[in-house]
């Protein structure tokens, strides 16, 4: 049997549903416990498809923080996504606009991680494989990621007090974080960020965790170059 | 919060969302960003996603504000098995559990 790039794409792509499935679900339910109708988490989790920058947003949401800071925080989250653009645009940039439309769309950390490697491996792939495989890799990530959310927001209202959900915020971020530690520049920037945002809690708008955010990409950066 | 608040940051962050994603591969092409600039980037989400977790973690608002060691425990049990296995599922469940055993020791 000859495999083609798109079922390779979604052979990959299919393990990730096991981490997208819970964490899209409990932004469901918290997203529907901080006050939003399911038309309103619906459309953020299809509109956004950006889990961390998501839950970013809820959290500043509940503790009452102004949209612009909201938004700033969150889309701080996502910049790395210019550079997951940048780094498959040799790849993907000769493609259909039609076609770019929707990659771009799907251009979520799994779908950017196991194309790069692919297109990397496979050097002989022709820009139809690229796309297939990429789309390959969309196909099971992205209906879970929605499905998911709306089992989360269906059950929201039933999860019992007593399971402390406050907490599962911080250690699905804390969960999140570990395996992006790679190098010391990276550990470096995550320390600046905490000690940064501890010592600013006191700012106003929780424009303290932007200045720390900043603080934090500056260091990181800092220390890649002097490596 | 008021619906216009909700449906305003749903909005700007969809859109603003996209065209993080969109800009090269669809607008800007395959010239290459300044070295500086992707130094940058990549520290983006370990820049700011561990300040919004610390004070999460350090002053709950379910304690009312006051530290509290198993959310403390759970939670650097979390990163360092996510870290140390590379796997965010068993660095979760690792965490989970450690919060379930406090939560019914104490």
């Amino acid at each position: 049997m000859v495999s083609s790039p798109f079922r390779e794409g979604m052979a990959k792509g299919f393990p990730f549903v096991v981490i997208l499935v819970p964490f899209g679900a409990l932004f469901g339910v918290l997203a529907t416990e901080a006050g939003l109708t399911l038309t309103q988490v619906m459309a953020f989790t299809s509109l956004v498809i950006a889990g961390a920058s998501q839950f970013t947003a809820i959290q500043l949401m509940v503790d009452d923080v102004p949209a612009a800071i909201v938004i700033l925080s969150a889309l701080a989250v996502n910049l790395r996504m210019v550079m997951y653009s940048a780094s498959l645009a040799p790849h993907l940039g000769p493609a259909p606009a039609w076609q770019r439309v929707i990659i771009a769309y799907l251009l979520v950390d799994q779908t950017y991680a196991l194309s790069q490697s692919a297109y990397d491996d496979n050097p002989a792939w022709s820009l139809r494989d690229k796309v297939a495989f990429f789309a390959g890799t969309a196909l099971p990530v992205f209906p879970a990621w929605v499905g998911s959310t709306l089992i989360g927001a269906l059950l929201g209202a039933q999860v019992p007090e007593s399971w402390s959900l406050d907490f599962a915020l911080p250690l699905a971020f804390l969960a999140l974080v570990g395996p992006m530690l790679r190098t010391r520049a990276h550990v470096v920037a995550a320390l600046v960020s905490v000690t940064a945002a501890l010592a600013l809690a006191w700012v106003p708008w929780n424009l303290g965790l932007i200045f720390a955010a900043l603080l934090a990409m500056a260091a990181g950066a800092e220390m890649e170059r002097r490596a | 919060m008021s619906d216009s608040y909700i449906w305003g940051i749903i909005a700007v962050m969809g859109l603003g969302t996209y065209l993080t994603r969109f800009l090269f591969i669809g607008l800007i092409g395959d010239r290459p960003l300044p070295a500086w600039v992707l130094r940058h980037l990549r520290y983006t989400a370990v820049a700011i996603l561990p300040g919004l977790v610390a004070p999460l973690l350090v002053w709950p608002a379910a304690t009312g504000g006051t530290p509290d060691p198993v959310r403390l425990v759970a939670g650097a049990a979390a990163l360092g098995v996510a870290y140390w296995r590379g796997s965010m599922v068993q660095g979760v469940l690792a965490g989970a559990s450690l919060f379930a055993l406090g939560q019914i020791l104490t």
